[in-house]
């Protein structure tokens, strides 16, 4: 009450006057657990006691964050960019100036600080697609298939707001696999979208079967309209890499059910262990044959953030379309106009992932050495994590076969769960949170990417440098036994 | 249009790119200072790891700092700054969060005819209601809150309205409001209850003799308590204009005032899906707001290099408004700020129904018979919103001196063609 007797007047933007699908959205990745991280981590520099020396943020796949090192040669090319004047500096080598004044000649004003065209700067897609065609064997890739993008999260993001129509039975449907990266459950969430969940199959290494994506389906078609199947490969968080006979059924799948897939390929160069292959969804599709190639509609996704490179925070990306309707095409190029253009930097930095040093060009040697020495280490830690991981009484750790993350099961006493339950907590949340508190190790509870009912999980990162990582599975491992006893 | 970037951004950004620099003796002291705290407020000290998803926090400091100086001493809290990517990022964030309700409760958001259509996308794309304000062409673009009250009232018959959007200095028409303006809408908010979002992306530039840029903020908390505690607001900054011109980087920054701390929370969850805005852009925008001092090594060359760009956007403000009021049949008003003039222009009756036989937007028509016969691509007032029955276009004054000059003749002469072959 104020002095005269009158209520404060509610404001205009509450809880309750604010727009509900934005409610409906969550985001564990950065939820509550990494709050409270963040939280212990200023009560630490502050002086607090606690049972941990330092918070280890084991739960985004930020390699940088983590100590992974920059490419050399994108870091110069970026720099020359940045400050043309480095130009005439004799310490940068002549392939890194070579594709600075290139991508420079392609910017308004020769000068990064330009808006670039709303699609992305047309060199830099020309580039694009002779790196989709190179990777895939020759399938032509035609430039003006190529959308330029804020990170793959805003392509994605794009590509869902194109499809999200109807209303009731006629709302749009997209299938996503359950556990998935929860980009997309936000983005359907916020869209007002029907979120159609299929199961990876967690005893075959989470591999996906065409009859799960079968129920899946038939179940939602009663309630709503499937319209986009979503696929994460290799895998987010579970690190499956798909064979390419599961590529092919499910491109077959998509053709028969008649839907758009969206092939989420961010991790592509993250591909570890023996006898697996990073197979594109556009490679597989066009050596289907044109009764496919010709029909089935497919975006599919590429980052900086990942594979090698880590560098998340240049926010780089783009987007293959094939088979889409020339006028949704239209559509498509007019929603991003107005947005103006992506990040300039990192368009520079796609150009330099999908155009690096060739043979015979001064960086050569120094690119692939340490693009090499990145990739092995990824792959060691991700064996490491396996085996440590199932070592453990009450974990259970598939193959880390490639991405950047391990989603090991966890069994949790009855205890804890009712405990958890009692307190409105999911399980796993609760196992994390204690996990945090007393090792200081930030996880992802299993239950902020999907699980089956009655499982348990959580998804932590393979990036701390391996000495790190080896203490962290240690600590892990005690954790998990402690509790386990606790909670008998 | 060839505008030079600042020297000193580009050294911290270069430095910040590739540390190795750090090293080298032909950067100056004060580059390398800001981006080692840069680089160390970075994961991993790189500006390849993500940041958090409100922005870098030591950002986000020197954000609230200079907020404060350019504000008189009037406080600002960093945990209240969100960085962006661009402004129009935040704006659509915002308007994401207060649009609801259906049918006659459908949120709707004022906006000034004319607008920067970034607003008409936003709310199109949300299914908002866009309520239109025209500002007062006869009077330089100028704002009256009768025109805000008649919209307003007209508006309630059919949604909910529940936002007012300025942009100050204006798009496109560069308009400088003054401060007795601000207060007026400030106080118009407060009466009908509207959440405030100003758009200040043009703060630096401001060209006419008399007008002043006031930030809605400073202008809120000078009103007092009954105002400052309780207007709701949202204000944008962006380093894509003022003397930087750094669109590519994509860098911006909100301020928000009085927001309800459970909706605070919303706001935080929802741009953490998007995990960040681009880090260079971030860092960027801190040296923006945290620039070279008058006894750091780059001071003299920054502020020459400042001064020499709003300088010549001042001198171009004023002979774009000379030169296209020579022309009969085109009025224009003083650029009195930003990048923009919107002038007006008489299109002969035969010329419009031409247009509209064709189904096109008279201005429309006129444009594109300026783009193909002499190359020049303005936009149409159609695309910004007009008053019925009249025409403009939105031209850049960000071309060379020289070239302008150039422009602006070859459009005199095509207008007084136009003319003629429409009479």
């Amino acid at each position: 009450m104020t002095e005269n007797g009158v209520s404060p007047r509610a404001k205009v933007l509450t809880i309750d006057t604010m727009n509900p699908t934005v409610k409906k959205v969550e985001y564990a990745v950065r939820g509550p657990i990494v709050q409270r991280a963040v939280e212990l981590e200023r009560e630490l520099s502050e002086g607090m006691k606690k049972p941990f020396a330092e918070v280890i943020k084991a739960n985004i796949g930020d390699a940088h964050a983590m100590g992974q090192q920059p490419i050399t040669f994108f870091r110069q090319v970026l720099a020359l960019c940045s400050y043309p004047e480095l130009l005439n500096d004799s310490t940068f080598p002549e392939d890194a100036k070579s594709r600075a004044r290139r991508i420079l000649q392609s910017c308004g004003g020769n000068s990064m600080g330009s808006y670039s065209a709303s699609q992305g700067i047309d060199s830099v897609r020309q580039d694009v697609a002779r790196y989709i065609e190179r990777r895939d064997g020759g399938v032509p890739c035609d430039p003006d298939n190529i959308y330029l993008t804020t990170g793959a999260s805003d392509g994605i993001v794009t590509m869902l707001k194109l499809l999200v129509c109807g209303e009731g039975e006629t709302r749009t449907g997209v299938m996503i696999s359950i556990p998935q990266y929860p980009l997309y459950s936000a983005a359907l969430a916020e869209l007002g979208a029907v979120q159609i969940n299929y199961y990876l199959n967690e005893e075959k290494c989470w591999s996906l079967d065409i009859s799960e994506l079968q129920r899946a389906l038939d179940e939602a078609r009663r309630h709503c309209n499937p319209r986009a199947l979503c696929i994460i490969n290799p895998g987010n968080p579970t690190g499956q890499v798909q064979s390419r006979e599961c590529i092919e059924d499910v491109i077959r799948f998509a053709a028969k059910e008649r839907l758009f897939l969206m092939a989420d390929e961010v991790y592509q160069d993250n591909v570890y262990a023996d006898g697996c292959h990073f197979h594109s969804f556009k490679k597989v599709l066009f050596e289907m044959g044109p009764e496919y190639s010709n029909t089935v509609e497919l975006a599919s996704f590429h980052s900086t953030s990942k594979c090698y490179m880590g560098e998340c925070g240049f926010r780089g990306g783009y987007m293959e379309i094939i088979n889409m309707d020339s006028e949704v095409k239209a559509q498509l190029t007019k929603l991003v106009s107005v947005r103006l253009c992506p990040p300039v930097p990192g368009q520079a930095l796609m150009d330099l992932v999908v155009n690096p040093p060739q043979p015979g060009e001064p960086s050569y040697d120094n690119f692939i050495k340490e693009r090499t020495a990145t990739l092995n280490v990824l792959a060691e830690k991700a064996k490491l994590t396996e085996q440590v991981l199932n070592t453990v009484q009450g974990i259970s750790c598939n193959p880390v076969q490639g991405a950047m993350y391990s989603f090991p099961c966890i069994t949790i006493p009855e205890k804890a769960i009712k405990e958890a339950t009692d307190n409105g907590q999911q399980p796993d949340m609760f196992y994390c949170m204690k996990m945090l508190e007393e090792t200081g190790i930030c996880l992802v509870p299993g239950s902020g990417f999907g699980q089956r009912d009655g499982t348990y999980h959580f998804r932590m990162t393979i990036l701390p440098p391996t000495d790190k990582l080896k203490i962290l599975l240690k600590k892990v491992k005690e954790f998990h036994q402690k509790f386990t006893e606790q909670y008998s | 249009m060839g505008q030079k970037p600042i020297t000193f951004l580009r050294q911290v950004l270069a430095l910040c790119s590739y540390p190795e620099l750090l090293e080298d003796t032909k950067f100056p002291e004060d580059a390398k200072k800001r981006a080692r705290r840069i680089l160390e407020a970075c994961g991993g000290h790189s500006i390849g790891a993500y940041s958090a998803s409100q922005g870098i926090e030591c950002i986000r400091q020197d954000v609230a700092r200079y907020i404060e100086k350019r504000d008189g001493g009037i406080s600002s809290n960093p945990d209240n700054i969100y960085l962006s990517t661009g402004a129009s990022d935040a704006i659509v964030t915002m308007l994401k969060l207060l649009v609801c309700g259906e049918g006659r409760d459908r949120t709707g958001v004022m906006i000034s005819i004319p607008q920067y259509p970034l607003y008409s996308a936003a709310l199109a794309d949300l299914g908002a209601v866009q309520i239109n304000y025209y500002l007062d062409e006869d009077k330089c673009w100028g704002l009256d809150v009768a025109e805000l009250k008649r919209s307003l009232s007209e508006a309630r018959q059919h949604c909910n309205p529940r936002v007012l959007c300025i942009i100050n200095p204006g798009n496109p028409t560069g308009q400088v409001q003054s401060r007795q303006c601000i207060e007026d809408v400030i106080r118009f908010a407060k009466e009908e209850h509207l959440f405030l979002m100003a758009d200040e992306v043009y703060q630096d530039n401001v060209y006419a003799e008399g007008c002043e840029f006031h930030s809605f903020k400073k202008v809120l908390f000078e009103m007092g308590p009954e105002y400052s505690s309780t207007v709701e607001m949202a204000s944008f900054h962006s380093t894509s204009k003022c003397y930087m011109g750094e669109c590519g980087f994509r860098g911006g920054y909100m301020e928000i005032i009085n927001m309800d701390p459970e909706v605070k929370a919303q706001l935080i969850k929802l741009v953490s899906v998007r995990l960040c805005p681009p880090v260079p852009g971030q860092a960027l925008l801190d040296l923006v707001v945290n620039p070279p001092q008058p006894d750091e090594p780059s001071y003299a060359t920054f502020m020459k290099e400042r001064t020499a760009v709003l300088a010549a956007l001042a001198e171009k403000a004023k002979i774009t408004e000379q030169i296209f009021n020579t022309v009969p049949g085109i009025t224009c008003n003083p650029v009195q700020g930003a990048m923009y003039t919107f002038p007006r222009i008489t299109l002969p009756q035969k010329a419009i129904d031409k247009a509209e036989a064709e189904g096109q937007a008279p201005d429309m028509l006129y444009c594109m018979r300026l783009l193909e016969e002499e190359g020049i691509c303005l936009v149409p007032g159609s695309g910004f919103g007009q008053r019925e029955g009249t025409f403009h276009f939105r031209m850049t004054i960000l071309p060379p001196t020289e070239k302008l000059k150039i422009v602006l003749q070859k459009i005199s002469a095509f207008h007084l063609r136009f003319t003629q072959e429409f009479s």
